[in-house]
């Protein structure tokens, strides 16, 4: 059974992913978010199921729907509603914007606008935890369209071979922007895909946080052990456009209504409201505070000034003597803790990668739906 | 001081750091227990191990891929793309991820992986063993591009490579691997980036070469000077950021320049060149300045040695700019 504080916890969070998108998706109607805005609404049981099952110092990766993963890291709301909104106080000084959002200090290593782009940097990062002896692990998301992507195939393989402790979470929304995947997928069942490469592949239910949760975990688990890398398809909806500007002529009103009754909000609201973990008059009030929450953020991005110049050619390299740049420092003014990793002199490296005589695979689950 | 090739000069600036610093890690296509197709990385797999010079499978995309996530996690991968003609699949990480990394963190992080790849004709390998894609990375904002020409610089560059926070493409010209013999130190030393050397001075023609060309220009500038033109040769070592300095200070001094390299001259780095020296030594020529390049062909098998910019071509060159009279 599930403790009242994670079930709390967890509505809270979606609350905020929900909220923040939506102020998002205003904002950007007033033009106060240019370009590119995808919004995550829909998807919430994804990033929060996912990330309540990891450990705060596993590390996260995912494409260009991106605000939701570092909010439900426990990012300031109000400097990722800045680097939306461009503006200095942002993680990324604004120079991001809504697709590449990044807060290192909460593990949250990027969105990325190339797609399935994060795929090989994901093994990469879970290559040197394993390098390091280290038990931390990476999740990348991803997705459904990334998984026809060269970079997922070459990824899977490599993962897969050197058994690196990463965990890839296709969000499989059903369609590539306008396109429903099983109009360009020979096998539109992502999670089969891992039989191909020895393993595990898993298949659930994305629109409910506890199912994401409980698969997560037990994965984390077996990759925290060395069992190698898990593909788990979680099978969602979003309930707005792919980006701002999509005429949505690919699916029927209807399909959309019907999909929204699996809304994974309310769902885990009756759930704690039929444990009787809080009554609604308590619930409602975690809405308000999220609300206002949300309310400051858009505020905070709209008081904050713009870049200046010199941000321009800035960044491009490293300047010399430079230091990491910290957000949170920057713009907060708090003292933030940082990863720091060991010298090359202090490092040792104890982990095999080669084959021995008599070696078996351990994980040869495969994909399971 | 022993006598190494350029290739052996590479093997040991690799072995050297990796010694000191087991961050580093040597990843790619036959590395390992094959010692790398031209054998720059022969022994490596003995001393250090699988898990330090890792066989990869054949994936350039998700060799370099992987090589950013290491790297952004603190270890210092040096991935190497057997020919720099098969780096197009991992272009995209590239382009997309690893020269962008500073930027669009705003200076969150880094990603200080050293890709090494064989570049350059000369070895009759036709149209995908022979290609020099340096301006393409040029072109990137976000990168590092070094070439060396000879032993010594070969590793106090890729020394220096390896100890700086920026992502750097190290062009290896494969021509002269093993032509290329000179006395290097055994120990530690390192050739800043971003500094070209003045190999040889003159006051009648600057000459501006980079990797297996320096070769040909030398024996061109030698000629020359048989013939009383002085020239100045000029290796520009670091191709970006380029040492604009030295060759403005040269070219202030000559009126002429030469530009060789091979890699065809559309939109190559000798246009990049000119354009730079005429905004900044427009007063001083006397001479338009001339590039003698590779054509903007594809790379032919059997007219190879055409293709390139060798010694009579660059001579010629050197003869027409400074016979040149407004």
């Amino acid at each position: 059974m599930h403790s009242p504080e994670l079930l709390l916890r967890m509505y809270r969070k979606m609350v905020l992913l929900r909220k923040f998108e939506e102020r998002a998706g205003q904002a950007y109607g007033l033009k106060k978010i240019q370009g590119f805005c995808h919004l995550y609404i829909g998807q919430e049981a994804v990033a929060v199921g996912t990330h309540e099952a990891l450990r705060p110092d596993d590390y996260m990766l995912t494409g260009y729907r991106d605000h939701a993963h570092p909010l439900a890291r426990g990012a300031d709301p109000g400097m990722l509603m800045a680097e939306l909104f461009g503006k200095a106080t942002g993680y990324s000084k604004g120079k991001g914007g809504s697709m590449h959002l990044f807060d290192i200090e909460h593990h949250f290593y990027g969105g990325y606008g190339i797609v399935g782009g994060q795929i090989p940097l994901a093994a990469g990062m879970a290559f040197a935890s394993r390098y390091r002896n280290e038990d931390r692990v990476t999740v990348c998301f991803f997705g459904d369209a990334a998984a026809n992507q060269g970079a997922f195939h070459e990824t899977l393989n490599m993962a897969a071979k050197w058994k690196l402790p990463v965990i890839y979470v296709c969000e499989n929304n059903r369609y590539g922007m306008g396109t429903d995947i099983r109009r360009v997928s020979a096998e539109p069942e992502i999670a089969k895909r891992a039989i191909g490469y020895n393993m595990r592949g898993e298949s659930v239910d994305g629109m409910d946080v506890l199912k994401v949760f409980e698969l997560v975990k037990e994965c984390a688990i077996d990759c925290r052990k060395g069992r190698g890398p898990v593909l788990i398809e979680a099978h969602t909806y979003r309930f707005r456009g792919h980006s701002m500007s999509d005429a949505a002529t690919y699916r029927s009103k209807e399909e959309v209504e019907e999909e929204r009754k699996s809304d994974p909000i309310p769902k885990l609201r009756d759930e704690i409201v039929l444990r009787k973990i809080a009554d609604d008059a308590k619930l409602d009030a975690i809405d308000a505070e999220v609300k206002k929450e949300c309310e400051e953020a858009v505020a905070f991005a709209e008081a904050s000034f713009e870049p200046g110049l010199e941000e321009l050619q800035h960044d491009t390299w490293v300047a010399p003597g430079e230091a990491d740049q910290r957000p949170r420092e920057r713009v907060r003014g708090v003292k933030v803790e940082w990863p720091s990793y060991p010298s090359g002199d202090q490092l040792k490296v104890s982990w095999e990668l080669e084959p021995k005589a008599g070696h078996l695979s351990v994980v040869k689950e495969g994909a399971k739906r | 001081m022993p006598t190494l090739n350029l290739l052996q000069a590479v093997n040991d600036a690799l072995r050297l750091e990796m010694r000191r610093d087991n961050r580093v890690v040597v990843m790619g296509e036959d590395v390992g227990k094959f010692g790398g197709v031209f054998r720059a990385t022969a022994g490596l797999y003995e001393e250090f191990g699988p898990e330090r010079v890792i066989d990869t499978p054949l994936a350039e995309g998700g060799i370099i891929g992987t090589a950013i996530g290491m790297a952004l996690y603190g270890l210092k991968p040096v991935p190497e793309i057997q020919f720099s003609d098969f780096i197009y699949p991992a272009f995209d990480q590239i382009v997309s991820e690893l020269a962008k990394m500073r930027y669009r963190s705003a200076g969150q992080y880094t990603a200080p992986v050293v890709i090494r790849t064989p570049f350059g004709g000369g070895i009759k390998g036709g149209l995908y063993h022979s290609q020099s894609p340096e301006a393409l990375f040029i072109h990137q904002a976000g990168l590092r591009v070094v070439a060396p020409s000879n032993p010594y610089d070969a590793k106090g560059l890729l020394l220096a490579a390896l100890r700086q926070n920026d992502p750097v493409i190290f062009f290896e010209p494969k021509r002269v691997y093993r032509a290329a013999k000179g006395e290097v130190p055994e120990g530690d030393y390192e050739v800043p980036l971003g500094e070209a050397s003045v190999m040889r001075e003159g006051d009648q023609l600057t000459v501006i070469a980079y990797g297996a060309m320096v070769h040909e220009a030398s024996q061109a500038v030698e000629e020359a000077a048989s013939q009383g033109i002085g020239c100045e040769l000029i290796d520009l070592r670091t191709l970006w950021p380029l040492d604009i300095d030295t060759l403005v200070a040269s070219v202030q001094k000559t009126g002429r320049a030469v530009i060789v390299h091979e890699a065809p001259r559309t939109c190559g780095l000798g246009g990049e060149i000119a354009a730079l020296l005429q905004e900044r030594c427009f007063v001083n020529l006397e001479a338009p300045i001339r590039r003698v390049t590779g054509w903007d062909t594809p790379f032919p098998y059997t007219l190879d040695e055409e293709y390139l910019p060798l010694a009579p071509r660059i001579l010629q060159g050197i003869e027409d700019t400074a016979r040149y009279v407004a």
